[in-house]
């Protein structure tokens, strides 16, 4: 067992039993649905624009190559350095070595996934830069020096005691239980860190390859404010998000808000097309933008789950997903959670290592349900189990699977099984619980179903007399 | 160190073998309906599966009427540019304005000039301090979209990229010949405007700063404005 697998099972354990977690989950979430169902039913169509955002990623995606290349030299023609990364080590080293090149000393940074994946603020504070999150939910988990616990909604897992708790031992602020208070004392240290920071790093929702322009999503204005007052601007994202056409934001933008979050459209989808340009008034001087595979190339080999790159992270299917609403984000120990996080994990980071996650599913597919770009989920979970069962096979499983296939195929065998399980069933009960039961992992939590009385071949013979 | 190159040689091999079109079942197990994509088809579509719209401009001023009151912006359709000044000068004497940032623009410099308090620009070169330290952004826009409750600005068009997010108040003044029905006429507009030489930054502001990471609560004024005013003639 990895050890990712071991701290999933041990976390998993703890957290379904934690009833405390369990209500803040799901009153949050709770909350989610109803603004999501409304807004939903705005839409004249939501199954036919599912449909399209499905059919334009695939296009996208598909055509990965040409669409990159278009998108990087048109952006390029716009005075932007593009940059590119094979590994999260080359994606580190291009942003340490711009940094450098500016003397810069303090970083802004807006909400990045990406940059939660290669760990980039580590490497930049082991560099002596200070980096500060803008965005308020990522701004209170980098004070608990802890992950996201959701990508989308970062500090899901925290009421407002514990944050005013964290903010009266961090920053020194007067305990409160208002949320608009806490946020005023945030925005009160934030606003001058975007005066005064050299650089800006923000992550991008979509690339728009027509165009050469970067979309960002957002609802404080801190990406908006990153983006707008440091001198370098540094973007990082997959390679994977390209859309071809400019028009393709009018179905991306708000589907995006509508299955993330609830929302008509996000407080800001921000477009931006390089650095200042000439006559314009403010903006950066510098437009650097990384482009990350970190192997999302090995995904795009696998064509039966090519379609996971479709994900625009809008983290619909973690919401209602029955396993991430018991387990919660930080079981997961990875930078995306849930069910699509139980899908790419294994490409990205290696299929030996987290190959528990395709069974962190009940498979009821609520997870492909929800999904706005009709990633079909639930399949893929239940393709890895066969591609982890193919590459690595648990000897025992195989023994056990033979000598079931063995029993089931011979009636005499299945006769002596039962009569044996009906004897073994009765002793069951001196065992039941302790460390001999071999049934210990069903038992400690429910009943073994009863072995029938007699078997149908009994019941029809006694019929018959 | 050729990384691009790298890339791009693992992408064409991966795409060696074509994947599944959406929608049509795996091979092989009946029934699959294969249709190809085209980009232009979609495109045509797409306004036919989002909210709808409505025909007139009564019904997109109500639309974004309703949206704005949704999103606790406030929307002002005003008779004309006098009633606009009317407007302004009674929201600076209710909040206590003391000095407003703008741009040059039309309607900006038509109602800041009558509003009779200081006011700098962000047309130039200007200090963010003193931007930050205002308590209204006052701008013109590309567009309304009545679909979203949306402002749509950008760096040319609006004052350069902080004016509307720095300050705590940003005040939006448009013309009703700007008020479009659907995202997908105001990208359809931008792109006829500036055809490949677009501004370097664009945004669809839809509401106040907001957010809701407290436990799911809505706060207005995260690190953007704390309120939002459009007023239209």
């Amino acid at each position: 067992m990895s050890a990712a697998s071991q701290q999933f099972e041990h976390d998993a354990e703890r957290l379904t039993h934690d009833l405390r977690h369990r209500s803040l989950i799901q009153t949050a979430l709770k909350k989610y649905e109803v603004a999501r169902d409304s807004k939903k039913s705005r839409y004249q169509d939501w199954q036919s624009a599912r449909q399209t955002a499905a059919e334009i990623k695939w296009d996208a995606v598909n055509h990965l190559n040409t669409y990159l290349e278009e998108f990087a030299s048109k952006l390029e023609a716009r005075g932007a350095h593009v940059h590119w990364a094979s590994t999260s080590e080359q994606a580190r080293q291009i942003i340490l070595g711009i940094v450098r090149e500016k003397n810069a000393r303090s970083i802004i940074k807006s909400k990045v996934m990406t940059g939660e994946e290669i760990h980039l603020n580590e490497a930049l504070e082991k560099a002596g830069l200070t980096v500060v999150e803008s965005d308020f939910g990522e701004y209170i988990v980098q004070l608990r020096h802890e992950a996201p616990y959701h990508f989308v909604f970062p500090a899901m897992h925290l009421v407002r005691g514990e944050i005013s708790k964290l903010f009266e031992e961090k920053l020194g602020s007067k305990p409160t239980n208002d949320p608009e208070e806490l946020m005023m004392i945030a925005r009160g240290i934030l606003r001058n860190k975007y005066i005064t920071a050299d650089v800006g790093i923000t992550g991008a929702n979509f690339a728009i390859a027509e165009t050469g322009m970067i979309s960002i999503t957002e609802n404080e204005g801190n990406a908006r404010l990153t983006c707008a007052l440091p001198k370098v601007h540094i973007a990082l994202m997959g390679i994977e998000k390209v859309l071809p056409k400019l028009q393709d934001l009018a179905l991306f933008m708000p589907m995006l808000a509508t299955a993330g979050a609830g929302q008509v459209l996000t407080g800001y989808n921000s477009l931006y097309a390089g650095p200042r340009q000439p006559g314009e008034s403010d903006g950066p001087d510098e437009f650097h933008l990384v482009l990350l595979d970190n192997k999302r190339t090995h995904l795009l080999a696998d064509a039966e789950q090519r379609d996971a790159l479709h994900c625009i992270r809008c983290g619909a299917c973690l919401n209602v997903c029955p396993i991430y609403r018991n387990v919660g984000g930080h079981t997961y120990g990875t930078t995306y959670q849930g069910p699509i996080g139980s899908v790419i994990t294994p490409h990205l980071r290696g299929l030996q290592e987290w190959k528990h996650l395709s069974y962190a599913s009940s498979l009821c597919g609520a997870c492909t349900e929800a999904c706005p770009v009709k990633i079909d989920l639930h399949h893929h979970l239940l393709q890895g189990r066969r591609n982890a069962m193919a590459r690595y096979p648990v000897w025992w499983e195989r023994l056990a699977f033979k000598v079931f296939g063995l029993v089931v195929n011979h009636s005499l065998l299945v006769g002596l099984a039962s009569s044996l399980a009906r004897v073994a069933q009765r002793l069951h009960p001196l065992i039941k619980g302790t460390r001999l039961d071999p049934a210990r992992p069903w038992t400690r939590s429910r009943e073994l179903p009863q072995v029938a009385k007699q078997t149908f071949k009994e019941f029809w013979r006694s019929r018959k007399r | 160190m050729n990384e691009r190159e790298n890339i791009f040689g693992r992408i064409r091999e991966a795409l060696r073998v074509q994947a599944p079109v959406p929608g049509a079942h795996p091979a092989g197990k009946g029934g699959a309906k294969v249709h190809t994509v085209s980009e232009a088809e979609a495109a045509k579509h797409i306004h036919e599966w989002l909210p709808p719209v409505g025909e007139t401009f009564e019904q997109h001023a109500e639309l974004f009427r309703a949206n704005a009151l949704d999103l606790r912006a406030e929307f002002h359709l005003l008779d004309d540019v006098r009633e606009m000044e009317d407007h302004l000068r009674g929201l600076a004497a209710s909040e206590g304005w003391k000095k407003v940032a703008t741009h040059a623009g039309e309607l900006t410099d038509r109602v800041c000039a009558a509003l009779g308090l200081p006011w700098m620009t962000t047309d130039g070169e200007y200090d963010v301090r003193e931007l930050e330290s205002c308590d209204a952004g006052i701008s013109q826009c590309e567009a309304l979209i009545a679909q979203t409750g949306s402002v749509l600005v950008s760096s040319r068009s609006s004052g350069g990229r902080a004016l509307s997010v720095l300050p705590p108040h940003h005040v939006v003044l448009a013309r009703r010949d700007q008020l479009l029905p659907d995202l997908p006429t105001a990208f359809a507009l931008l792109q006829s405007k500036y055809q490949s030489d677009f501004p370097s930054l664009i945004s669809f502001i839809t509401g106040p700063s907001r957010t809701g990471d407290i436990e799911r609560i809505l706060v207005l004024g995260a690190h953007g404005p704390r309120k939002l005013t459009i007023l239209c003639v």
